[in-house]
């Protein structure tokens, strides 16, 4: 079991992780444009996920004894790719309206 | 606190990734599809790092990483697909 604090410290990065993602999601589904719907999953979901895995990486230190740096990878991982997957989107978008003739 | 902090965000989680199967389904472009086929793949991260906890097992470490790439890659082709029509120029 882990100590008091840092059960308090992982459940509530964990909480705070799943409403972020939560909140990215409902953005996806419910705003009325491409480009608005961008917005959600590329912020929201990117920084709830990243607080889920930090979370992930504080219980394992914990349990483990010992300081464990792996998780950070994927967060860092997530972190620089997310730009990237937005820039290429939007791009990607923009090319299909003037495609379309209303660009 | 842990044993309802877990179960909790997973159903938050499980919540978001309907959302995005809903977005996947109904489109209507198909940037909008890849876009949430990208979210879906960044919650089951989510998804797998909290069966990581819950399990109190680290194997799951690695499948999350490689989710995380595979995802990357596979949007990436495919707004390039979107982009130009062909992948690798």
């Amino acid at each position: 079991m882990l100590p008091s604090a840092l059960d308090i410290l992982v459940s509530l990065l964990l909480l705070v992780g799943g409403g972020f993602a939560l909140v990215g999601s409902i953005g996806l589904a419910r705003l009325p444009d491409f480009m608005m719907r961008l917005h959600g999953p590329t912020k929201a979901t990117t920084l709830g996920v990243g607080a889920i895995v930090v979370a992930a990486m504080v219980h394992t230190s914990a349990t483990s004894g010992r300081l464990s740096l792996q998780e950070l990878a994927i967060s860092l991982f997530l972190f620089i790719t997310a730009p990237v997957v937005a820039h290429l989107l939007s791009k990607a978008a923009l090319a299909q309206k003037a495609r379309d003739g209303d660009g | 606190m842990l044993t309802v902090a877990v179960p909790l965000t997973i159903g938050l989680v499980g919540l978001a990734m309907a959302l995005n199967l809903w977005r996947l389904l109904a489109g209507p472009a198909l940037e909008d599809r890849i876009l949430a086929l990208d979210t879906l793949t960044v919650n089951a991260i989510a998804l797998v790092m909290l069966a990581g906890i819950a399990l109190g097992t680290r194997a799951y470490f690695e499948a999350a990483l490689i989710l995380a790439m595979m995802g990357f890659v596979g949007t990436v082709a495919l707004a390039k697909y979107r982009l130009g029509g062909d992948i690798i120029e």
